[in-house]
């Protein structure tokens, strides 16, 4: 059965507080960064799966995301799969 | 025969006794609820208490909605048996789909952990049904995400059915429409931030959470000897 690499970026939805960024955000101007605006912190899962297809791979990441990976309340999430 | 409450134990709980001590002093029947048990043996409500469940790995609760006791906790609940959720408890619930909304980090990002006051908004839950309507009890939180966020279909179900059970006084955490508690559709099911158990006596500070461990003990229909 194929091999995939999938990726699934997780990030804060917009209005959800961000406190790792937020920290980054008041750091960077200190090191003489002063010209960057926006610092967002999410997460990066990286998965290996065995699928019959790269589409049947990614439609269970998918659901995986819905299930367990990602709080839809709270958080988005980008998948991305590729050959491994 | 008095209530039986059992309190759920996840890897990383950390406020089982202190439930369990204050059910015992009310007159209930407290007994541990393993997490990896898939049954609750028969309990009359459950309480899922604070602490950080499977280290909050992931999400807080992400992974201690999945353990084998939720599923009987679930079945509880859709049968209409108490289940209250306090602080980490309440993500689990949220986590489980219990109740809707989320928790994120305080507004602030600081973790607070202090005495609040808190104004009971309705006495028809398995938490409040011995308090008054307006109540105000002081009962401390202890928490890091226990600003609660949910989309605005959900903030005007809540508030249309009155399933806010408790609001804080002085929003601590940046919570949305100050809520500090809220109910599910039956009203069985209440998760909230505050922990009644630690004020339960004035030696800490505070005995008003005393009326809500109360309620729930009181929602129990138990069955005359």
């Amino acid at each position: 059965m194929p091999r995939f690499a999938a990726t699934v970026d997780i990030t804060h939805l917009p209005g959800i507080l961000d406190p790792q960024g937020a920290v980054i955000d008041r750091a960077l101007p200190a090191l003489g960064y002063p010209n960057v605006t926006q610092v967002k912190v999410g997460k990066s899962i990286h998965l290996v799966v065995d699928a019959e297809s790269e589409a049947a791979a990614r439609a269970q990441v998918d659901e995986m995301c819905h299930r367990l990976l990602a709080n839809p309340v709270i958080e988005a999430f980008a998948i991305s799969v590729e050959p491994a | 025969m008095s209530a039986r409450v059992g309190v759920v134990q996840f890897p990383g709980t950390n406020c089982e006794l202190d439930v369990m001590r204050v059910v015992d002093q009310l007159g209930g029947d407290a007994e541990l609820l393993f997490h990896a048990d898939a049954t609750i043996r028969g309990v009359d409500a459950v309480v899922v208490p604070g602490g950080f469940a499977h280290g909050d790995y992931l999400r807080a609760g992400a992974i201690a909605r999945f353990s084998p006791v939720m599923d009987a906790v679930a079945e509880h609940a859709q049968a209409g048996g108490p289940v209250v959720g306090i602080c980490n408890g309440f993500q689990v619930l949220c986590e489980a789909h219990l109740l809707p909304g989320a928790l994120q980090k305080n507004a602030g990002l600081k973790f607070l952990c202090q005495a609040v006051d808190l104004r009971v908004e309705t006495v028809t839950t398995v938490l409040t049904n011995q308090a008054s309507p307006g109540q105000i009890l002081r009962v401390p939180i202890n928490h890091f995400e226990g600003n609660y966020v949910c989309d605005d279909r959900t903030l005007d179900a809540l508030r249309a059915e009155e399933r806010v059970v408790v609001r804080y006084v002085a929003n601590p955490n940046g919570s949305r429409d100050g809520i500090a508690g809220i109910c599910n559709e039956g009203r069985n099911v209440v998760g909230l931030m505050p922990h009644p158990e630690r004020a339960s006596d004035e030696l800490l500070g505070s005995a008003d959470g005393l009326v809500m461990v109360r309620s729930l003990l009181a929602s129990v229909a138990v069955p005359a000897p």
